[in-house]
């Protein structure tokens, strides 16, 4: 373990203390939120103060507070819903790669019709019909990320399944569930580890986007992309509030991609590295 | 003892038959085929994006009057709309329709929506096809150019930069675009209102920051699966056959990687291409341009369902259209099917 | 450290103290600077061939890839000198090393399918590097390649060179692109192990055309192989190799008839095993009779009937695409066949893995070819082997243990390997724990699919003394797929040889690989390379008669 942590190189160490700093944020966001992130304080859009630190929105109210809440819902929904997605995938994929036949041709089949409907598009005809709650949306989004996971963990493994290690265990007689657990899983662990990582990245963005098109996270409930959107129309009288949450998505997305970056690295290099002794 | 044969004489025959045909026509039938898949997607995305909506809970009735509606004005409203009629019925007629073009009237607006659907395509394919015509070429040298400097500081930096763009929302990119160039230094126009009266230069200086918001979205993604593309093609064992002929590094390149480097490319703008029709979407809202992308989030946002479902057929139907464009071209590159055995 | 006056006039190549060193980066672990090539001397000159010989690792392609100036994925020149009639092409510059590439010395790959473009036809390749060097016009490098193409008995040699690499075989390949490295009529020509992925009975022939074009064009050449008797039909010298370091270093009659080195009589003496057949082959332990098999539409196996007899060898032998490995699949039951009947042990078996009992799959086991894609690499020595034992036995914990030490004892690995993940191992090493795992569930036959043809020969000959070893011992039976007719000697006791899908023969090993021949055995036969000065020659003698 200290060999592995030695060599972490310096992008993904930027990007594990970004990761933090959200994580950091959303979970104690009732403590070092200075405000109440609903009540309103002063002027609309008022400047940067001592007192406010990040200054005041479109209606008055303590855009850091704001911001320090809205990490906790951002960061909730993407993370709940990749959870979800990636569950569903990874089962579904296991399942169609292990049984083959007719079950791995329809879900394929149905996985295949799902992505060919572009992610935001499905997921405005969706929400045209739902009723835009938290669940709805949740769901909403696992269901869409899971048809991306559910293509690469299929692809991982049926390249494992047809390794000859796999057939050597099927040969022996083992069953289904320890070929998935045993011999399966743990060699797709790092590119799926790595996938997950896109996805929770994808999510934020994503999440942020319908907030933004209004029609995610429903107001007066703080959250980033909904922010931008509460703030957008002082762009023009120069007025930056809207860049701010702007910046929060970019921090974290760019600081869990650079973990990633380091994660699919050590893959590559790992399977580089199994040639003769 | 005999045991059931797991295959029977005649679909063995049949699939023979189909195998030659694919082994005497190798590019012919990988291409109709890709065609006939492409057929059966857009009409499979079109059941689905009407099921989508319908087979969903929930009434449009019921929640365009609200939950105090009375029970004779939800039935009126349904009569109205043809909500009353069978699935089936229904979904016949909205596909009749749109084969002949006919996407239906518009609940909100009671409008034919066709005509509006048209227009704004119009728009919104000036605007992706401007981003395309910028972002493609440069997007493709930069990554050859990262190739070239491999490991050195073109290629760190171009790595860098578009690491940041990749994860950067498209909303971000275009009001950090609008508090620049607009309100800092006032050179682009802003919101991006194109009229059908403007003439196409002023249309140009018009819709000049959600192009470049495109293309910054769009470009570093291309930039990075065009270098991959590339490195995984220079570690080719026929690539060190060149370097040991002796042969320049641009005759390399020009000879040898280029011709090979077509299929993995043509694969790269065609997703990012696709991935342009959601970039439109969020950019066009941003900048309050007459395009389908805005038509759609405000046709959601008040719920207007036919044109909704016109809105996304037509956006998948590109998407599925893009991704076959580039499955063919790719068939039609490829070496071996292009000279069979 | 040479001096000019003092070489031959003739001299061509002179390599003087030649070192070359690469990065390793060991997972987990710091890179660590590793030395490939330790100080190597020696001279060619001018139309002479000389063999480098050794096993993998020696170094002998990259001192190949030397002459070209050129370091394969971070390999550096870290010292000596190489000079070409004189000059040190070590110290020519970026420019004096593209002129020499392509043009005064050319290489010829292992894997001339991968070393092709495929997007550009045949002919174009051949000459592109004559023409990019300026060394012929266009109309008179085309007359020379069809020359070439003529003298390797290339078919339609005036418009091979319109076809695409995909359109032609491997063995076609392999002499097109020994064409392309004589088109610029080179000095050397450097062929690193030119047939090694081919097929016996076209190796023989790619090995006569590339001798016969040597002869005539009276280039020099460096041939790096690791197969001794190869290289004896085609070197006038030869220097063999081992860990970078040379072994031995002398004329070809002198390294094959009076070896000095202990290494060199053991490379020369390979294959040495001889095991008497077994005089009563008439039990059927195993039994496949009328077997058909498919993959998809495509027939595999035609009707095939064979049996082993209990605590005996068969070994089935053929080339690529006999359907050798598929056999072995069929009797597994990894591939279910579409007719036929296999018994084990006198009772029916199952024709799919499914419906076998775990008793009945204990009682035959497989090994593969590639031990390192047959393990996982995630698990320990320990939990292969262990996982095995428990599934079988239902041992845990300290008898587990126990009895995991003990199988390998067994394979002569020990304890010390207990902890040890498959990427640590050599090559061997792995092989040995594969038949460990195997020989956990206690079976009584062991399918072994080509075992030793992914190691080197010293290595493969101590993995088939360990199998004949367990024989004897335990009275296991083998069903041994090879391709190499010297493993056949070696260790079975009757044959099965296969063509196309079909068998072709079978019997005892003393009828099988006795006259009368059917024309495939003898064809077969015929062209695996013997330990012999000449016997190219007499070969192709024999076949012209």
């Amino acid at each position: 373990m200290k060999q592995t942590l030695k060599t972490v190189p310096l992008s993904a160490w930027i990007g594990i203390l970004g990761i933090s700093l959200c994580v950091f944020a959303a979970l104690f966001a009732p403590w070092i939120s200075p405000y109440d992130p609903n009540q309103i304080l002063g002027d609309p859009w008022a400047e940067r103060s001592p007192e406010y630190l990040l200054g005041l929105d479109n209606l008055g109210r303590d855009l850091l507070s704001r911001l320090i809440w809205g990490t906790r819902m951002t960061l909730f929904v993407a993370t709940v819903a990749t959870v979800i997605a990636f569950s569903m995938g990874v089962i579904l994929s296991l399942v169609a790669a292990v049984m083959r036949g007719v079950v791995d041709i329809g879900l394929s089949r149905l996985n295949d019709l799902l992505m060919s409907i572009p992610t935001l598009i499905f997921a405005l005809i969706v929400l045209s019909a739902l009723p835009q709650t938290l669940g709805v949306l949740i769901m909403v989004m696992a269901v869409l990320d899971a048809t991306r996971v559910f293509r690469l963990g299929r692809a991982l493994a049926m390249d494992l399944v047809a390794m000859e290690f796999v057939e050597a265990v099927r040969l022996r007689g083992e069953g289904t569930l320890w070929i998935v657990f045993k011999e399966v899983l743990p060699n797709a662990m790092t590119p799926l580890l790595a996938e997950f990582g896109l996805r929770l990245a994808f999510a934020v963005l994503f999440i942020s986007t319908l907030s933004f098109l209004g029609l995610g996270i429903q107001p007066p409930t703080p959250d980033w992309g909904g922010m931008v959107k509460d703030n957008k129309d002082g762009i023009i009288f120069g007025v930056s509030a809207a860049l701010v949450p702007g910046m929060a998505i970019a921090v974290l997305t760019v600081s869990i991609n650079l973990v990633v970056d380091w994660l699919l690295k050590r893959t590559s290099s790992l399977k580089g590295g199994r040639g003769d002794g | 003892m005999t045991a059931p044969r797991s295959d029977t004489p005649v679909p063995r025959t049949l699939a023979r038959k189909l195998h030659e045909i694919r082994s005497d026509y190798p590019m012919g039938s990988r291409i109709l085929g890709r065609l006939l898949l492409g057929l059966v997607l857009l009409w499979a995305s079109s059941v689905l994006i009407f099921c989508g909506i319908e087979a969903l809970p929930g009434d449009f009735a019921t929640t365009y009057l609200g939950q105090a509606a009375t029970p004779q004005a939800v039935a009126n409203i349904r009569a109205e709309l043809g909500l009353d009629q069978p699935m089936l019925t229904r979904y016949l007629a909205w596909a009749g329709g749109i084969l002949h073009g006919d996407f239906g009237t518009s609940w909100a607006s009671g409008q034919v929506i066709a005509d509006q659907l048209w227009h704004r395509l119009g728009n919104s394919m000036l605007l992706a096809g401007c981003a395309a015509v910028i972002a493609v070429p440069l997007a493709v040298s930069l990554g050859l150019l990262a190739v070239l400097y491999r490991d050195r500081w073109p290629d760190k930096l171009i790595n860098l930069v578009s690491l940041a763009a990749v994860s950067l929302p498209e909303f971000f990119v275009a009001y950090l675009l609008i508090l620049w160039l607009v309100v800092q230094h006032p050179v682009a126009a802003f919101p991006a209102t194109v009229y059908d009266s403007m003439s196409i230069w002023e249309k140009l200086h018009t819709i000049a920051l959600p192009v470049a918001t495109l293309v910054l979205v769009v470009i570093a993604h291309m930039m990075r699966m065009t270098r991959a593309a590339i490195l995984s093609l220079l570690s080719s064992a026929y690539m060190e056959t060149a370097t040991l002929k002796g042969l320049g590094a641009l005759r390399i390149i020009v000879r040898h990687a280029l011709p090979n480097a077509l299929a993995p490319i043509i694969n790269v703008v065609a997703l990012n291409l696709a991935y342009l029709i959601v970039g439109v979407v969020v950019v066009e809202v941003v900048f309050v341009y007459p395009g389908m992308g805005q038509y759609m989030v405000d046709a959601v946002t008040v719920r207007d369902l036919p044109v909704v479902q016109g809105c996304g057929l037509v956006f998948a139907g590109i998407y599925i259209l893009l991704n076959m464009a580039a499955d063919i071209l790719s068939i039609f590159v490829n070496p071996r099917l292009r000279h069979p055995r | 450290m040479a001096d000019p006056e003092t070489l031959r006039p003739e001299t061509l190549l002179s390599v003087r103290g030649l070192r070359i060193g690469a990065t390793a980066y060991p997972p987990g672990e710091a890179p660590r600077d590793i030395e490939i090539v330790k100080g190597i001397d020696f001279d060619l000159s001018k139309g002479r061939v000389l063999g480098l010989i050794g096993e993998s690792g020696a170094g002998k392609s990259t001192i190949g890839l030397a002459a070209l100036a050129y370091g394969r994925g971070g390999v550096r020149i870290t010292g000596g000198e190489v000079r070409l009639e004189g000059t040190d092409i070590l110290a020519l510059g970026k420019k004096g090393v593209r002129a020499l590439r392509g043009a005064r010395v050319c290489y010829v790959s292992q894997s001339a399918a991968a070393s092709f473009n495929p997007a550009q036809r045949l002919g174009d390749q051949v000459i592109e590097a004559t023409l990019h060097h300026g060394l012929a016009t266009r109309k008179e490098a085309l007359a020379r390649a069809a020359h070439l193409f003529r003298l390797l008995s290339l078919p339609d040699p005036d418009s091979f060179g319109d076809r695409f690499p995909h359109q032609v075989s491997g063995g076609q390949l392999q002499r097109a692109m020994t064409a392309m490295a004589l088109c610029p009529e080179p000095d050397l020509i450097v062929f690193d192990e030119p047939t090694t992925a081919l097929d016996v009975t076209t190796q023989i022939e790619v090995l006569a055309a590339i001798k016969a074009a040597i002869e005539e064009t009276h280039t020099a050449a460096l041939y790096i192989t690791h197969d001794l008797a190869v290289v004896a039909q085609v070197a006038d010298d030869i220097m063999v190799l081992r860990h970078g370091e040379t072994v031995e270093y002398g004329p070809t009659r002198q390294i094959i008839e009076a070896p000095t080195q202990d290494y060199t009589r053991n490379l020369v003496n390979v294959r040495s095993i001889r095991h008497a057949e077994a005089p009563d082959q008439s039990g059927q332990f195993l039994r496949l009779s009328g077997i058909n098999a498919f993959y998809g539409s495509f027939q595999v196996l035609h009707d095939v009937s064979l049996h082993v007899p209990r605590g005996q060898t068969l070994a089935i032998v053929g080339e690529s695409g006999s359907g050798k490995s598929t056999l072995a699949r069929v009797a597994c039951g990894l591939l279910p066949p579409a007719s036929g009947e296999i018994s084990f042990d006198g009772a029916p078996l199952p024709r799919t893995l499914k419906k076998r009992t775990r008793e009945q799959l204990r009682r035959m086991q497989m090994i593969y070819q590639m031990a390192d894609t047959a393990m996982n690499p995630r698990q320990t020595v320990g939990q292969i082997i262990g996982r095995a034992v428990t599934f079988y036995s239902g041992k845990r914990g300290a008898a587990r243990r126990a009895r995991v030490i003990e199988l390998l004892d067994q394979i002569e690995l020990g304890e010390a390997y207990l902890d040890r993940y498959p990427a640590e191992l050599s090559g061997g090493q792995k092989q040995r724990v594969a038949i460990a795992r195997a020989l956990a569930a206690e079976p009584e036959l062991i399918l072994c699919d080509e075992p030793t043809s992914a190691l080197d020969p010293l290595v493969a000959d101590g993995i088939l003394k360990l199998l004949l070893k367990l024989q004897a011992e335990k009275g296991l039976s083998y069903v041994f797929i090879t391709h190499d007719i010297a493993i056949v000697r070696a260790i079975a006791d009757s044959v099965a040889v296969m063509h196309r899908g079909r068998l072709v023969r079978f019997g005892p090993k003393s009828q099988v690989l006795a006259p009368p021949f059917d024309d495939y055995t003898a064809l077969l036969l015929a062209s695996v390379p013997e330990m012999e000065l000449g016997w190219l020659e007499k070969v192709l003698a024999r076949r012209r008669a």
